[in-house]
């Protein structure tokens, strides 16, 4: 078992024959990811990687029939991408690209529709170890098992997963929600997903300064979430009102420090490490209780 | 990006909201027309600089015409610290200098991105000025995306703060116009604060405030133009122009480091091992030797770094090509730098052969918290 996407997950891309949608879905393809096709504007009619190029989503949705999309497409036309990807009716948006304008994701997240599921924009991706991988991340570092992950930030998640590949543990599935301040699935969609997986046993959260995703996923946790966390928040000794490289890693205020969130996540049994090195050994420590 | 006042200032009269008359000086030379033109006896002179609480410290006062001159030349070309800058502050290049005004009251007026809602947001108070850290937490609208503002949404806030009478359709107008300016603009922020509503119930912007959406900036040609780089750390701005991602910090210990998330959880361990992180570094995903080489040249010009830490998690960035990017700097670094590497993913062995047939100075770790002591120990050795 696992969340969102498996071994028969059929996925198409979006920005396939550019030199990002080329080079990952080799990759992607080398993983054993059933990838079914690609869209590329102006391109319909051609082969790309052995795969049909269609012009527009709607003509690759009734031709190849996707569960996904993954989007590769340059910033200023991504939120477009998005919005045609949902509203040709595919469940499961993932969007790499970085550098979306914030207005554009505000009408994306407006026009979304409820049968749309988005991950990102400006993250990794989405995986399933040894089955389907959608995105950019490295495929060796992860192995099937019983870990959900799920992260703001692209390198600390393959930190977390080859920790938790080192400790014997593995991944179920492993979700890169972004580092943008307007985005689709957050800390709290994937909880939900991961406390319902029979297969996950324990949960890893990555977090990061700015905003309050911790913090609500910290309430969430307490309600709702009964399986063992594991959480690391990064930027102890960022400075406030400086943008860390993410768009959305801003200290406002009093508002998105690394120490409120850890808090917040500690009071409601967390196990939060303060080292980024640490968080599989302490999943481990939690899982063999 | 952020814009000073005098910029808002003009992107605000360009919609109808009202501003004091101003005249914006860079050299003492042009203080005589700017007097002969606002036609003041007293003058508020405001440093322009990127950043707020200027007021307590000396970056906004009121000073007799007469006075304006001397007072100008005291501060043009300073650097302005107040308690939002750090402790070297920035540079005053521009004056505004402003025709006094009163007002009955000082509201608040901004509109911002909330990030929860996933929408802009409109906030108003009642108390603006210094007051609105203390004052009463303002009223808030949010903008629903698709359907965009309508005016009457802008009336009933002003019912909502207490305002009556003609200050009503006034305040409505102007936060119409604020939130047209937001959306027309990428705008992240606009705020108005102090809003000085006078006598006759008419609204005036006593100052503005303005940060555009980086990732827009592709769409907003003009607003470009209004970048001062000076306001920004030098290394910051050099390093944006290479495409770099990187932030200043006050530490003596470089950081090189893929992805802004290991970048934040590097200076983290840094600073647990007891040492201070002098930079934020993150070379991006899609890096190569070149840049690699530009990050490590640049860590090597600041003279408080003593040692660079290197740390990467090879995903889609080979350790490799991380290697051969370090061999092609470290040759012609000017000087002597330890350098702590901790490489890691995709091809690590091969990068860490390179480094060792490469002859690269240094030590090479796979631990994670292993590289942040190591690299806090050579510091403090240095």
């Amino acid at each position: 078992m696992s969340v969102l996407i498996h071994k028969q997950t059929r996925v198409l891309c979006q920005g396939f024959t550019g030199k990002q949608g080329t080079f990952h879905c080799q990759q992607a393809l080398e993983y054993g990811t059933d990838i079914v096709g690609g869209v590329t504007p102006g391109k319909g009619g051609t082969r790309h990687l052995e795969r049909p190029v269609f012009d527009t989503v709607a003509e690759a949705v009734a031709a190849v029939r996707p569960d996904a999309s993954v989007i590769y497409v340059p910033a200023p036309m991504a939120a477009d991408a998005i919005l045609e990807a949902a509203a040709a009716g595919i469940g499961l948006v993932v969007c790499i690209t970085e550098g979306i304008p914030v207005a554009d994701m505000l009408r994306v997240k407006a026009l979304l529709p409820a049968t749309t599921r988005l991950i990102g924009p400006n993250c990794p991706g989405i995986i399933t170890s040894g089955e389907c991988k959608i995105g950019i991340m490295p495929g060796a570092i992860h192995k099937p098992g019983i870990v959900g992950i799920v992260s703001r930030s692209g390198t600390l998640t393959y930190e977390a997963v080859a920790q938790t590949t080192a400790e014997g543990l593995g991944q179920t599935t492993c979700i890169g929600i972004g580092g943008d301040p307007v985005h689709g699935l957050g800390f709290i969609d994937c909880l939900e997903l991961f406390e319902a997986d029979a297969a996950t046993q324990g949960i890893l959260l990555v977090g990061e300064i700015g905003g309050t995703e911790e913090e609500e996923a910290a309430d969430y946790i307490r309600e709702h979430v009964r399986k063992p966390v594991v959480a690391y928040i990064a930027g102890m000794t960022a400075p406030p009102g400086r943008r860390m490289g993410h768009a959305g890693a801003v200290i406002a205020g009093a508002l998105g420090t690394a120490q409120a969130k850890k808090s917040a996540l500690r009071e409601v049994g967390v196990t939060v490490v303060d080292s980024p090195a640490r968080m599989g050994r302490a999943l481990a420590g939690r899982l063999a209780r | 990006m952020r814009l000073h006042e005098y910029q808002a200032k003009a992107l605000f009269a360009a919609r109808g909201i009202a501003t004091p008359p101003g005249v914006v000086v860079t050299a003492v030379e042009e203080v005589a027309s700017a007097l002969a033109a606002l036609a003041t006896p007293q003058c508020v002179v405001k440093a322009q600089i990127h950043a707020g609480a200027r007021g307590h410290a000396g970056g906004v006062r009121v000073v007799p015409s007469g006075e304006v001159a001397a007072h100008v030349k005291a501060l043009l070309g300073t650097r302005l610290v107040t308690s939002q800058t750090g402790a070297s502050g920035l540079p005053v290049d521009a004056l505004l200098l402003e025709a006094p005004m009163t007002a009955a009251a000082e509201l608040y007026l901004a509109c911002v991105l909330d990030r929860r809602a996933g929408a802009r947001v409109v906030l108003a108070g009642r108390q603006g000025g210094m007051g609105i850290e203390a004052g009463e937490r303002p009223v808030s609208r949010v903008i629903d995306t698709l359907r965009g503002f309508s005016g009457y949404e802008g009336r009933d806030l002003a019912r909502a703060i207490g305002l009556s009478g003609r200050a009503v359709a006034a305040f409505g107008d102007v936060v119409s116009a604020l939130v047209a300016l937001a959306v027309a603009h990428d705008a992240l922020l606009v705020e108005i604060n102090p809003l000085m509503l006078r006598e006759d119930g008419t609204l005036v912007a006593g100052d503005g405030k303005i940060e555009i959406d980086d990732n827009a900036l592709f769409r907003q040609p003009a607003l470009e133009a209004l970048r001062d780089p000076r306001q920004g750390d030098a290394k910051d701005e050099e390093a944006r122009e290479r495409g770099l991602q990187y932030i200043s910090l006050d530490g003596d210990i470089g950081c090189l480091v893929n992805g802004a998330g290991l970048a934040m959880a590097t200076m983290d361990l840094i600073a647990q091992a007891g040492g201070r992180p002098a930079n934020f570094l993150d070379v991006g995903g899609g890096t190569t030797a070149q840049k690699v080489a530009e990050a490590l040249r640049l860590l090597a010009r600041d003279p408080r770094v003593k040692v660079v830490l290197v740390n990467i998690f090879g995903g889609i960035v080979r350790c490799d090509l991380i290697a051969e990017g370090l061999l092609l700097a470290a040759s012609s670094l000017g000087r002597p730098l330890p350098i702590v590497v901790r490489l890691v993913g995709t091809r690590e062995e091969e990068g860490r052969r390179a480094l060792a047939e490469g002859g690269l100075l240094g030590d090479v770790t796979q631990d994670l918290e292993e590289a942040a002591q190591l690299a806090v120990r050579r510091a403090q050795a240095a």
